[in-house]
């Protein structure tokens, strides 16, 4: 790592921490973009790094959801009783029940996921191409659907995560989720860029390229497969834990499992940036978030129309990516070699 | 609750009965992903709401004083032209790309015609009353309402003709010989890209007749299309490309499992018993092909 690099991350890292008071009217917004950054980078070891499309990283993201909140309510109070009564505060947190709550809900909500994606590994990573995406879009929907009919999260009528404890009031609740949720970002980015350093990622990379190829080269395909999903489960899982008490409110199919938005959401975000790198997922999700809250102001109600014109248009015309793009035009900047009498000659031969 | 289908055989042969008339309707909007898919290669994400849509036409008719059965012969007609429409302005742009960019390209697709059929509708579930009334059987056990036999009955009409329209006309032989081999067929004088767009055309047409005889026998709503999408997906892996009496059958047999998913499970579980389906079918068949490539090892 040179020198630039290193002024870049400190220069981003203090700019994240000073954020929340600069713009302190935007604390939520930078909180679910912090979240919504962490999808996308977890998304891209999934769909970029190991070419395996999945909308199903929305399973592990309810389920983290879910699961934080029911330890959260559960380690002190009857679960049933609280969902029973919904809105209606029968039972109220103490401070420092809430915060041991959250601590050991949002273990529960990374580690579980974590173990779900390890035992059902083995059965959907060997599915290929289209039947992967189509089988994990299935995933997400079916849970979705059955948590839907629970009655101990809530069913249909939704379970209220535990309220902020009186402490410093609205602003003390937005700092305290901010900083949440930028932590679970570094933590993140720390973690994946740890991992692609190492021979791990040309791994996912050999199977991204020619899976039998890379079988046959010795390589245990299956085990990398499943080690790839299972760290980005861990990490949907904590983004989906933040997002359950920041959000305030969760609802089986329009928030824990919401596949027609967030599951979609992480996808574009990859591809906007550009799948398969570091910083693509990155910048892209900060677009992204910025062109939804766009839709979300200026087109209010018919912002999912603008969103599904522009999932066509990303798909159709960018589907390399701001990152892919940049690679074209300035191949140098990527450590990439270029002969230009042979570029021109290939060009010629076009 | 589960022994009530062992103790009253009236509810199972209601519900298979249900199952099978349904099913019917399953295997048409399957026959239709199987042509694009067969001949594009395109896993069209927003199937069910093109068949939402075809139903909508129908609802309308009747909410203006036409008989919605009429639907049945207006909408396929509409729904052909939307087809050609999506066709130039997005799928023409994807069949020959990566099919991950074909699924997020419908998906998009399929969120914006659920929003604008959000907006145009309302929100409501609705059906369009045919008053066709109902036929009891079995001492008036089973009630089988007549607008699902008059659906199943249709469907198969559709089909035959569809199936004949195939095998005879010059455009059927051109999708037959573009799905084999589009390159050869280039080559041999067939304009593909006309091929397609007529494909997924009749394709978005079949939707049409299908939602038409949803709107009548069921409820429409417009965010009811995804549950359509993956059980036409289903039932072509099931049955394979190209196997018509496979999508029948199997479209059959889903329509059976989901009536019984029903009365067991209960019917907020429907759906997602579905979904469910859907996953346990994929894991069963990577396994059972994984087994296949072991002879290679």
């Amino acid at each position: 790592m040179n020198k630039n690099s290193w002024i870049l991350y400190i220069g981003i890292l203090v700019f994240g921490l000073v954020a929340p008071f600069i713009f302190p009217a935007f604390k939520v917004q930078l909180s679910i973009l912090c979240v919504l950054i962490v999808l996308a980078t977890t998304w891209n070891i999934q769909g970029g790094e190991m070419g395996y499309n999945t909308f199903g990283n929305i399973l592990f993201y309810g389920l983290g959801m879910y699961l934080c909140a029911s330890v959260q309510v559960g380690m002190f109070f009857p679960l049933a009783e609280w969902t029973e009564s919904g809105g209606e505060k029968t039972f109220v947190h103490t401070p420092s029940q809430f915060f041991q709550g959250m601590a050991a809900g949002l273990v529960v909500a990374a580690v579980v996921p974590t173990i779900v994606a390890g035992l059902i590994g083995y059965a959907i990573l060997g599915l290929r191409g289209h039947y992967f995406a189509i089988c994990t879009l299935g995933l997400g929907v079916a849970a979705g659907e059955i948590s839907g009919g629970i009655e101990i999260i809530g069913a249909g009528q939704g379970f209220t995560t535990p309220p902020f404890p009186n402490i410093g009031g609205l602003e003390a609740r937005g700092e305290f989720f901010y900083f949440l949720s930028f932590g679970a970002l570094v933590l993140t980015f720390i973690a994946v860029r740890a991992i692609y350093t190492t021979r791990f990622r040309l791994i996912l990379n050999a199977i991204r390229d020619n899976e039998d190829k890379a079988e046959a080269m010795g390589i245990e395909t299956m085990k990398y497969k499943i080690t790839g999903w299972m760290i980005s489960a861990f990490f949907c899982g904590l983004a989906g834990g933040i997002m359950g008490g920041l959000v305030g409110y969760i609802d089986s199919t329009d928030v824990a499992f919401d596949g027609r938005e967030m599951g979609v959401f992480m996808v574009l975000m990859a591809i906007l940036g550009g799948k398969g790198t570091l910083w693509g997922p990155i910048i892209g999700a900060t677009l992204f978030h910025f062109f939804k809250e766009g839709f979300w102001t200026f087109f209010l109600g018919w912002q999912y129309v603008a969103l599904g014109v522009l999932i066509v248009v990303i798909v159709i015309y960018f589907p390399e990516g701001l990152m892919g793009w940049l690679r074209e035009k300035y191949p140098e900047r990527f450590g990439e070699v270029v002969d230009e009498a042979d570029r021109k000659a290939q060009v010629e031969l076009k | 609750m589960d022994f009530l289908v062992f103790q009253y055989p009236m509810i199972t042969i209601q519900a298979c009965l249900d199952g099978l008339l349904l099913g019917i309707l399953f295997a048409l909007i399957a026959y239709g992903m199987a042509l694009q898919w067969g001949v594009m290669n395109i896993i069209n994400i927003a199937q069910g709401d093109l068949v939402i849509l075809g139903g909508y036409i129908a609802y309308f008719m009747y909410l203006y004083g036409i008989h919605p059965a009429w639907g049945v012969i207006v909408s396929p007609i509409i729904m052909y032209f939307v087809g050609i429409a999506i066709y130039k302005l997005v799928i023409n742009k994807v069949v020959d790309r990566d099919l991950f960019i074909s699924i997020l390209a419908t998906f998009g697709i399929s969120i914006l015609f659920m929003q604008l059929m959000n907006f145009a509708f309302g929100a409501d579930v609705v059906l369009a009353n045919s008053g066709y009334g109902t036929t009891m059987l079995f001492d008036n056990n089973v009630v089988l309402p007549n607008s699902k036999i008059f659906s199943a009955f249709i469907s198969i009409v559709f089909a035959i003709c569809l199936v004949v329209y195939m095998k005879r006309s010059k455009l059927g032989r051109a999708i037959r010989a573009t799905a084999q081999n589009a390159r050869a067929a280039k080559i041999l004088g067939v304009d593909t890209e006309k091929v397609y767009a007529a494909t997924f055309g009749i394709n978005a047409a079949l939707c049409g007749v299908a939602g038409a005889l949803i709107s009548i026998t069921f409820t429409i709503h417009p965010y009811m299309g995804l549950p359509y999408t993956i059980r036409s997906f289903m039932i072509v892996i099931v049955a394979g490309l190209g196997n018509l009496p496979g999508v029948a059958m199997s479209g059959m047999g889903l329509g059976v499992f989901e009536e019984f998913a029903d009365y067991i499970l209960g019917t907020e579980f429907r759906i997602g018993s579905v979904f469910l389906l859907l996953v346990l079918i994929l894991v069963y068949r990577r396994f059972k092909l994984s087994r296949k490539r072991e002879y290679l090892k």
